[in-house]
């Protein structure tokens, strides 16, 4: 089963959704602020990505062309009610914090643009894998940021205090800007630098070069 | 139809079969899980309620159990029409929306008065007393109105003094994320404590202007910075605060705070409370 390996391992690193594909920085940007609804938002992407592949799979010869996209945004949307009023009943605090990104996730290119690339074309196993693959490449980054903000924008993790702040009497000044949008940028940036740096073959080609232009001397 | 070596999935038939099916099993699927959730979820949304009472009297402390911090406070069904407490109703189980839709417990709200775009409200309204000693600390009213997308529903504290706000939290609302929502996060609701409702008057003068408030302003203590972008949400709050301090809301209430000495000290008994309420509606005040 080294297909089934290569599918869901390929999107941590070598095809990762957020630092390869740009897709999905909205709520990586959004949601990030601190770890646990971080982890709250992996889980439901991922389940949602998963589950949607399956279902969009197994349907996938009787699905018409026409109106592909509508099936495929009705099945989301469904999952993703169904996640959003499960997180309602059982996880209300930070399900209130999530607000609207829980239900974004209809929305969220990385579970779309695999129900279209890959779930139309293989099998229901590979389907859920793929799915799964995707959405924990997702969570991957989303945890590795929300990690960084939480930790030096608040010195907590999970609400634990790990830098004593010098507000509560300890040596460390939280930085205000992690709590804010733009730091995400900054993190998701160096995170795909470090990648691009470590594995050479994602880095693109320019798209265009200045070329040295030799003028030929004319007397 | 479906033969056997070329099944046609793009012609109408299959077409209808798969958007009605999926509807139909994507529903079902959907509105189950509401009904299955709901009690859970609804004990949530309760639970969440009283945290916000607790948390606007400034009684909220975490790993302690709400039911025991809510044991503090005094609930207790206020006549808004009088503003003199009732026994009319439970004020644990009281719910204000259905009874304002109720023919009997509602009263519909004159349109020039219904600041707070709310249509109709309930004859009757708890209200919680948080006590300090023998004195009481804070009543904290429950408050609604119509902000830019949804009803608010929040929580209005104020001082024995029956003028000063002590704070306005809000523990339901759909205003736009990032903007709108702002109403119920730090640092724009902490403006609200130490604010005047009144200025002499009956008329609330409190409101949320539009931009920062001037520290020199003439009347700056009625007033709330704006929040930019959500103008609309703003004038919402500024609606539903007015109304429910207003004449046709808490307004009669707050007023015996501001002018009744004895509504100040610990809630009477219920037998001083029918003396009090008596000699009240006699009209002979021994002060």
């Amino acid at each position: 089963m080294s297909e089934a390996r290569t599918v869901l391992i390929d999107p941590l690193v070598d095809n990762n959704p957020v630092t390869l594909q740009m897709l999905g920085i909205c709520s990586a940007l959004a949601v990030t602020t601190s770890l646990l609804p971080a982890l709250l938002m992996c889980v439901a992407l991922t389940s949602v990505a998963a589950l949607a592949g399956a279902a969009i799979s197994a349907l996938r010869h009787r699905i018409p062309n026409n109106i592909r996209i509508i099936v495929h945004m009705t099945i989301i949307a469904s999952l993703v009610i169904l996640v959003d009023q499960l997180l309602k009943a059982y996880a209300f605090e930070t399900s209130k914090q999530l607000s609207v990104f829980v239900g974004l996730i209809i929305t969220n290119c990385i579970v779309l643009g695999r129900a279209e690339a890959f779930a139309m074309k293989n099998g229901v196993v590979m389907s859920f894998l793929d799915g799964l693959g995707n959405g924990l490449g997702y969570s991957l980054i989303l945890i590795a940021v929300a990690t960084l903000r939480e930790l030096f924008g608040a010195g907590t993790l999970l609400g634990y205090p790990v830098l004593e702040l010098v507000s509560n009497g300890g040596w460390y000044e939280a930085n205000g800007l992690m709590l804010l949008p733009p730091s995400a940028f900054f993190i998701i940036g160096l995170l795909i630098w470090g990648i691009r740096t470590w594995r050479t073959q994602q880095a693109e080609k320019p798209e265009y070069r200045i070329h040295e232009v030799h003028r030929t001397e004319v007397f | 139809m479906p033969d056997k070596k070329e099944f046609d999935r793009d012609s109408i038939s299959n077409t209808l079969i798969v958007a009605i099916g999926l509807s139909l099993v994507c529903s079902i699927i959907v509105s189950s899980a509401a009904i299955i959730l709901k009690p859970i979820q609804e004990k949530n949304e309760e639970e969440f309620r009283q945290q916000i009472i607790l948390d606007v009297a400034g009684l909220m402390k975490p790993d302690v159990d709400i039911n025991v911090l809510f044991e503090s406070i005094d609930s207790r069904m206020v006549d808004l029409e009088t503003g003199e407490y009732t026994d009319a109703a439970d004020p644990d189980s009281f719910d204000a929306l259905v009874a304002a839709g109720d023919p009997t417990l509602g009263v519909a709200i004159p349109s020039e008065l219904d600041i707070a775009g709310i249509g109709r409200r309930a004859k009757y309204a708890p209200v919680y007393i948080v006590k300090d000693g023998a004195q009481i600390d804070q009543v904290i009213l429950p408050v609604y109105g119509k902000g830019l997308w949804s009803t608010m529903l929040g929580y209005l504290s104020i001082a024995p003094d029956g003028n000063t706000i002590k704070g306005l939290r809000f523990y339901a609302h759909a205003e736009t994320p990032g903007l709108g929502d702002q109403i119920d996060k730090e640092p724009w609701r902490a403006q609200w404590t130490g604010k005047l409702v009144y200025d002499g008057g009956d008329e609330p003068q409190i409101r949320v202007v539009k931009g920062i408030v001037p520290a020199d302003a003439p009347g700056a203590k009625h007033m709330i910075d704006g929040l930019s972008g959500a103008t609309l949400t703003a004038n919402g709050v500024t609606g539903l605060v007015q109304y429910w301090t207003g004449p046709h809301g808490f307004g009669p209430y707050l007023k015996t705070f501001r002018e009744d000495r004895v509504r100040r000290a610990v809630r009477p008994s219920a037998l001083q409370l029918a003396e009090i309420t008596t000699t009240n509606q006699l009209g002979h005040h021994d002060e």
